[in-house]
Parts: structure tokens; sequence; C-alpha cells
């Protein structure tokens, strides 16, 4: 509920809940959809290139086929009680008010043909139970509505039997595909990982020169040699980190932070070109087989360059593919070092450095900066870091804490577990859907504007690449600038003080101690 | 004559409600779950899952933290349907245990309790616009079968008492394959017939949300995909 916050130095001002529940608006965002995927694009995923002329065999052969491959498919599809816990879970419910992107809702989308034409109760008496044919109308509102999910899986943690609309919507989306009605956006990106091996299509030698140039910016920075290796064999770490990181912003600076990080640990590590992707599309289309194509990159990565450990960069999605996935998908992975986790992420391995005290840092250089967290939703919900459930919130914040004086947490239904989605994630960040990321956005910018108003926060660090595109998309919509989103090891990379850096000792040291 | 026709009734209905649920069941734990998706943060261990199941079957431990409304009706009548079950053993048990003796003035008040549970989820399903929305005729149908057991089951205890020994004696005879003579009460007979419905509706409806909670891959996995290669059998063949 919106409050009244009677302390305020202005007078009595007006606070707005970022969680208040909207009027229900019927068919607000039907009819939203984005671009449809080239035959070509579907060709190398596998999918057929159109509507193929037997859609509603395929379509239904499709649903038995999950239903026999995947639990969660059969046991969410019957055990929804439609109690309603979940109906106001979702951002694109609260920022839209349109009742199918209420999580029960959306489910029901799949649902009502589920029940058609695979239970009792739907094939003898449909009106009952909320049954109905399957058509091309069907079709088209499953691709609009499907494409309204981030999968974030918000709505998972709220139900009293852990439905995931995720598990729906990537469902949903694969027996589209398999009709021949594909996601460009998504869709496109797979098949360029599968050519070049990056999701924005960067080739081996665009790469290099870009690491070169970010090796010369370091050293013009802060006078030391930091380097940016790639594919070199015996290196002991693989590091494979979202491409966003090599040319987006902030992601960019995320990237000077790891390296920073690696050259003070001397270690010794590398990037690859063939595995330059951490991301994992495969998984937004709930497809397993293109997800393991993309995820054996890696392992092909690891197992050609000789290396020792894995370990990611700052990625939401990718993070949950490899820490919840990659064993599965490309395991085991007997031939690299067992003292370590497969794989590592980053903030695991930054962490462990503080603790151990090989990193100095002088966080008054961050002091500009009033800064807060956004959990990203994969890693919030769909995966771990350290070895105790809920350390994925614990140690991004703890490297927080050790580069940067002033850090405060939103409210705290929004974060953590309760996060909320940025807007764009589960392959909706794409400009055909900007109407949607910016209302689906909404909720989290409330919060943030939240702990503006009380403490005065500047800045939201975040461990996502995909966040970071979003809110450095729609933060100065709600009138923050473009810049206001951080990349944590960004963070970490302004404060670090590098060995045999020129500064003011006495003074950073005192600091640092500080 | 009635005695017969209900007693085939309730072969046929604990027939189809065993077989039913057992079919599923089958169902759910023969199907994979492909990949490691717990909602996390999410015990490490067993013992741990089992813990977390624990609470979520008894205290409905992510309903209450998502809507305190729905888990006080859902709550209270879950608990106060498993004590109205428990006292009804004793027209199926002789002698009769001892607890199910001590409880049974709790189970009348739990009667109350039911049907209050009930109706407010009931009229949340009315009266809040977005549980409205998503509320097919078979949710109402469900509440009001419910309520209907519910009240009828009161009725007997407070309107018109039923020969409770015949009743007992008719049960106990089904266990022996005999059949003894059901009293012809018509509120015994609504009660009766409305709970043959509720058995025969079990394995075809939502009600499969008691096996289901028990198979839901995000809260029954275990957190530790990175020292456990997990694997369903069918992506194992993807690997030859
Ligand atoms: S919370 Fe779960 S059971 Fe309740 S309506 Fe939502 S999906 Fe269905
Ligand atoms: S997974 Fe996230 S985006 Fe999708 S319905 Fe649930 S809360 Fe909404």
């Amino acid at each position: 509920m919106a409050t009244l916050d009677m302390d305020h130095p202005d007078g009595p001002r007006f606070v707005p809940d970022p969680l208040e529940i909207p009027d229900l608006k019927c068919g607000a965002m039907e009819g939203l959809k984005p671009f449809t995927a080239a035959p070509e694009h579907q060709a190398k995923l596998g999918f057929p290139g159109e509507l193929v002329e037997n859609w509603k065999e395929v379509a239904l052969a499709k649903m038995a086929e999950l239903a026999r491959k995947n639990r969660a498919f059969q046991v969410y599809l019957d055990t929804c009680v439609k109690c309603g816990a979940c109906t106001d879970k979702c951002h694109y419910f609260l920022g839209t008010g349109d009742p199918k992107n209420m999580p029960v809702a959306r489910q029901d989308l799949l649902r009502s043909i589920y029940r058609r034409y695979f239970t009792f109760a739907g094939k003898h008496f449909p009106w009952l139970v909320g049954a109905r044919d399957l058509t091309e109308d069907v079709l088209q509102e499953w691709y609009s509505y499907y494409h309204q999910c981030s999968e974030c899986r918000r709505c998972s943690v709220f139900c009293p039997y852990g439905i995931d609309t995720a598990e729906i919507t990537m469902a949903a989306r694969e027996i589209l595909d398999s009709v021949g009605i594909g996601q460009k956006y998504a869709n496109e990106i797979i098949g360029k990982v599968k050519d070049i091996g990056n999701n924005l299509g960067l080739n081996p030698k665009a790469l290099r020169a870009t690491l070169e140039d970010l090796e010369e910016d370091i050293e013009d920075d802060t006078g030391i040699s930091v380097r940016l290796p790639l594919d070199e064999k015996g290196a002991e770490i693989l590091l494979v980190t979202p491409s966003a990181d090599f040319f987006a912003e902030p992601h960019i600076d995320g990237l000077i932070g790891y390296a920073k990080v690696f050259h003070e640990a001397g270690a010794s590590w590398t990037l690859s070109s063939y595995a330059s992707e951490a991301a994992n599309f495969g998984l937004f289309i709930g497809s397993y087989e293109n997800m393991r194509e993309l995820a054996l990159r890696i392992r092909k990565a690891a197992e050609d360059l000789g290396v020792r450990r894995i370990i990611f960069g700052e990625c939401g999605h990718a993070w949950r593919v490899a820490y919840s996935y990659l064993n599965t998908l490309a395991g085991p992975f007997d031939f690299l070092d067992p003292n370590y986790p497969v794989p590592q992420h980053i903030c695991e391995y930054t962490w462990d450095l503080i603790e151990r005290g090989k990193l100095k840092f002088d966080r008054s250089r961050n002091d500009h900066i009033r800064l807060t967290f956004h959990d990203s939703c994969n890693v919030a919900r769909a995966s771990r870091m350290g070895d105790k459930p809920g350390g994925q919130f614990e140690i991004p914040r703890n490297i927080l804490r050790a580069v940067c004086n002033h850090f405060y947490d939103m409210d705290r239904d929004t974060i953590m577990e309760s996060t909320l989605c940025c807007g764009g994630g589960g392959g909706l960040l794409t400009d055909d859907l900007m109407e949607l990321r910016k209302k689906g956005a909404t909720p989290r910018m409330t919060a943030l504007q939240q702990v503006t108003e009380e403490h005065g926060v500047t800045h939201m660090a975040a461990i996502c690449a995909i966040c970071k595109t979003q809110f450095s998309k729609v933060m100065p919509e709600f009138g923050y600038e473009m810049d206001s989103i951080v990349s944590v090891h960004q963070m970490v990379s302004n404060a670090i003080i590098l060995t045999g850096q020129e500064t003011d000792e006495d003074e950073t040291e005192d600091k640092a101690a500080g | 004559m009635l005695s017969v026709i209900y007693a085939l009734l309730f072969y046929a209905a604990t027939a189809f409600l065993v077989v039913g649920l057992a079919w599923k069941i089958a169902r759910y734990a023969r199907t994979p779950a492909p990949l490691k998706i717990p909602t996390t943060p999410a015990p490490v261990t067993r013992g741990g899952v089992v813990l977390r199941m624990a609470r979520e079957v008894v205290l409905f431990e992510s309903l209450f933290r998502s809507n305190k409304w729905i888990w006080l009706f859902g709550w209270v009548f879950h608990f106060a349907l498993l004590l109205v079950l428990m006292r009804h053993l004793r027209y199926f048990t002789e002698p009769v245990w001892f607890w199910v003796r001590f409880i049974q003035p709790y189970g009348i008040y739990a009667g109350f309790a039911m049907v209050a549970g009930l109706a407010g989820l009931w009229a949340r399903r009315v009266l809040v616009e977005r549980i409205r929305y998503i509320t097919n005729p078979s949710d109402h149908l469900m509440l009001a079968l419910l309520v209907a057991i519910g009240l009828s089951g009161l009725g007997m205890r407070f309107v018109a008492r039923p020969d409770i020994i015949a009743v007992k004696a008719f049960f106990l005879g089904l266990f022996r394959l005999q059949i003894n003579p059901l009293p012809a009460d018509p509120i015994l007979l609504v009660h009766l017939t409305l709970v043959l419905v509720l058995m025969l509706v079990f394995p075809i409806s939502k009600l499969l949300h008691v096996p289901g909670v028990f198979f839901s891959p995000t809260r029954n996995q275990v957190d530790n995909p990175r020292e456990v290669r997990h694997l369903a059998p069918w992506a194992a063949e993807l690997e030859r």
C-alpha cells in the first residue's frame, strides 16, 4: 500500500508502494508481440521456418512429449488450485494491470488446452474446467503473453506448490517453435552463438582488438599493465563472460574489474574466442537440445585450452545455466581441478580473495556513489554462490560493502528471493517489446525511488548483463542518469589498489584500514 | 436394496480413487525432471528438503509469505478437515482407538471451522476481482461440494441424528464383504452421496494437488547441481 511519509524534511509526502496491486485492465497488453524469426534463423535451431500445415497435430504431439519428458510440466498443470496467491506477484501484472499477466492466468492459457486434450474433465466437460480448443488464435495469444513473461520465477516462490510459471512459459515457447513460430530476438542470437561463438557475432579478431584496447585503457588509467588474455593455452582459469562485457556500458567496467582482480591474485587466466559467450538463450526458449549445444562449447573450450578451472562473469541467466545445468548438460568435469566447484562465479572468486586479505581497496574512491543492489532473478531464485543457501545474496553484498562506504538495501519484499525482475529478462530485451519493458520495470524503479528518498541512493549495482542493459535503457525514464546502473566489479575496479600503483599512499592506506 | 446400492457404490468409488491416484502418482514418479530447478535458496541436503516439504505441507509456508488471508482460510480448512477425518475413524474401527475417542469433541468444533474456512475461501473467490478472474465453474462446484459435505455432517450431529451404530455396522461390514442395513435417513444419504462424488472427482481434478505437492521439482529437489550430476534417462540418450 502507498503510505504517507510524515517525517520527510519537506513535509509529509506520498510514498508509492512498489508492490501496489493495480485494477484489472482486461486486454491492456493484448496483441503485443515481438518480431517473429525468419525461416533461416528457425532452421539453424532445428525448427520449421513457418507455421506448418498440420500445426495442430504437431503442437499436441509436442505437449504429449513434454508431459512425458518433464515432470514439472505435468505436475504444474495438474496441481494448481486457483488459490490466487500468485496473482499479484508478477512485475508485468503490477506494471500493466493486464489480468493475463497474472502468473496463474498466464499458465491457464496453456492449461486450458492441456485440459481439453489430455484430461478426462476437459475432454467431457470443457466448460466446467475452462478447457478450450486449440486454434490459431490460441497460438497467437500464446505468442503474445508467453513473451510477456521474463521467466523470473517470482511467482514460484509464493505458490504453495512451487508452481513455476517460467516452466510453463518455456514449454509454450517450445511448442510454438515446434510448429514454426519462433521469436526473432532469441532465436537469431542462438544462431549467432552457434556460428561465431557469442551473441554479438563478434569474431576472434575483433575480440582480440577490443581486449587490447582495454588493456591500454587500464594502463593509461592506472599506470599498471593489466592483461586480458585470449585463447591462452595452459592458463589455469577459463573465464566465460557475457559478450556484452566486451562492449556495453556498464558491463565493460565490470570486465575491467575481473581483470584487475585476476591481476592482483596473480592468477593465470584466459578468455576463449570459441566460448566467448556466457549467455545461453536456449534456456529462454525451453530447448534442452539447443541449450546443451551451447553449453558444450564451453566444455570444448576448457578442454582445448587445457584449463583447470572455469569461472563465470556477471550474468544472471548464464549463471543459472552454469550453476544449475552445466554439469548436467556438458559434464562431468572430471578433467578440472577437483578442489574448486565447477563452475565458479566471479563473485565467489573475488570474495574469497577479499576474505583472505589478498585485495586492497580504497573505498573512498566510491564515495560519490550511494549504492543499492538489485538481485537478478536467475541468480536469486535459480542458483547459489558459496556453500550455504542464500550465498547468492550475501556474497555480492559483502563485496559491495568491502568496496564502498554507502550501501543501502531496498524494501525487503523486493530483494533477495523476492526480487523484482528488471523487466527485460527471459529473452524480452528487444526494442520491439520496449513498452512492456518499461512497464515491467516500474515496480523495481519504485522500490529504487524509495531508497533514493530515504537514503539518497544514486546508483544501483547488478550482476547480470541483461539487467544492466535494461536499466541503462529504462532508468532515464524514471529520472536517473543512464550510468546510474553499475556492475559489481565496476565498484571493485574503482576501489581496488593495484600493487605498485602510484597513489597518495598514506591517505589511501588509512582509509582502506578504516 | 438401498444398502446394496451404497455398498457397491462405495466399493466402486474406493477402487476408482485408489487406482486413479496410484496411476497419477506412478506417472509423476516415472516422469523425469530433466534439470535441477529448485526455487532457491533451497536446502543442500536431502534432510533439508524433507524439512522444507514438511513446512510446506504442515504450515503452508509459501502461502503464508504470499497472502495472509488465503493462508488463514486455507490452513484452517485443511487442518479442520484433517481433524474431522480423524474423528470419522471411529466409524471404521472397533474397538475405537484411544486417541480417536479423545479428539471426538474437537472434531465437532473442527466441523464448524472447516465450513468457516471454506466460506472464507469462497468469499474471496467472489469478492476479489483477481481471483474471480481466474475462477472456473468447477472451482465453485468444488467449494459447494465440500461445504455441503460439511453442513450435512454437522446436520447429523445437531439436527437429525441417524442411527450411528447401524451406520458403523454398515461400514465395518464392508471391510468383511458383508452388506449390513444402512439407515435411510435422507441427510445421511446426502452426506454419503456427496462423499462418493468427492472420491470420484479426486483423481481427475485439482484435488491432485495433494499428491502433486510432493512431486514439485521446485520444492523437492536438493540444491547440489555442482556436486552431483543430475541426468534424465532421455537426456543420457543424447550423449551416446
Ligand atoms: S499460487 Fe499456485 S496454486 Fe495458487 S493460483 Fe497461483 S499457481 Fe495456482
Ligand atoms: S515467471 Fe516472472 S514474469 Fe513469468 S509469470 Fe512468473 S512472475 Fe511473471
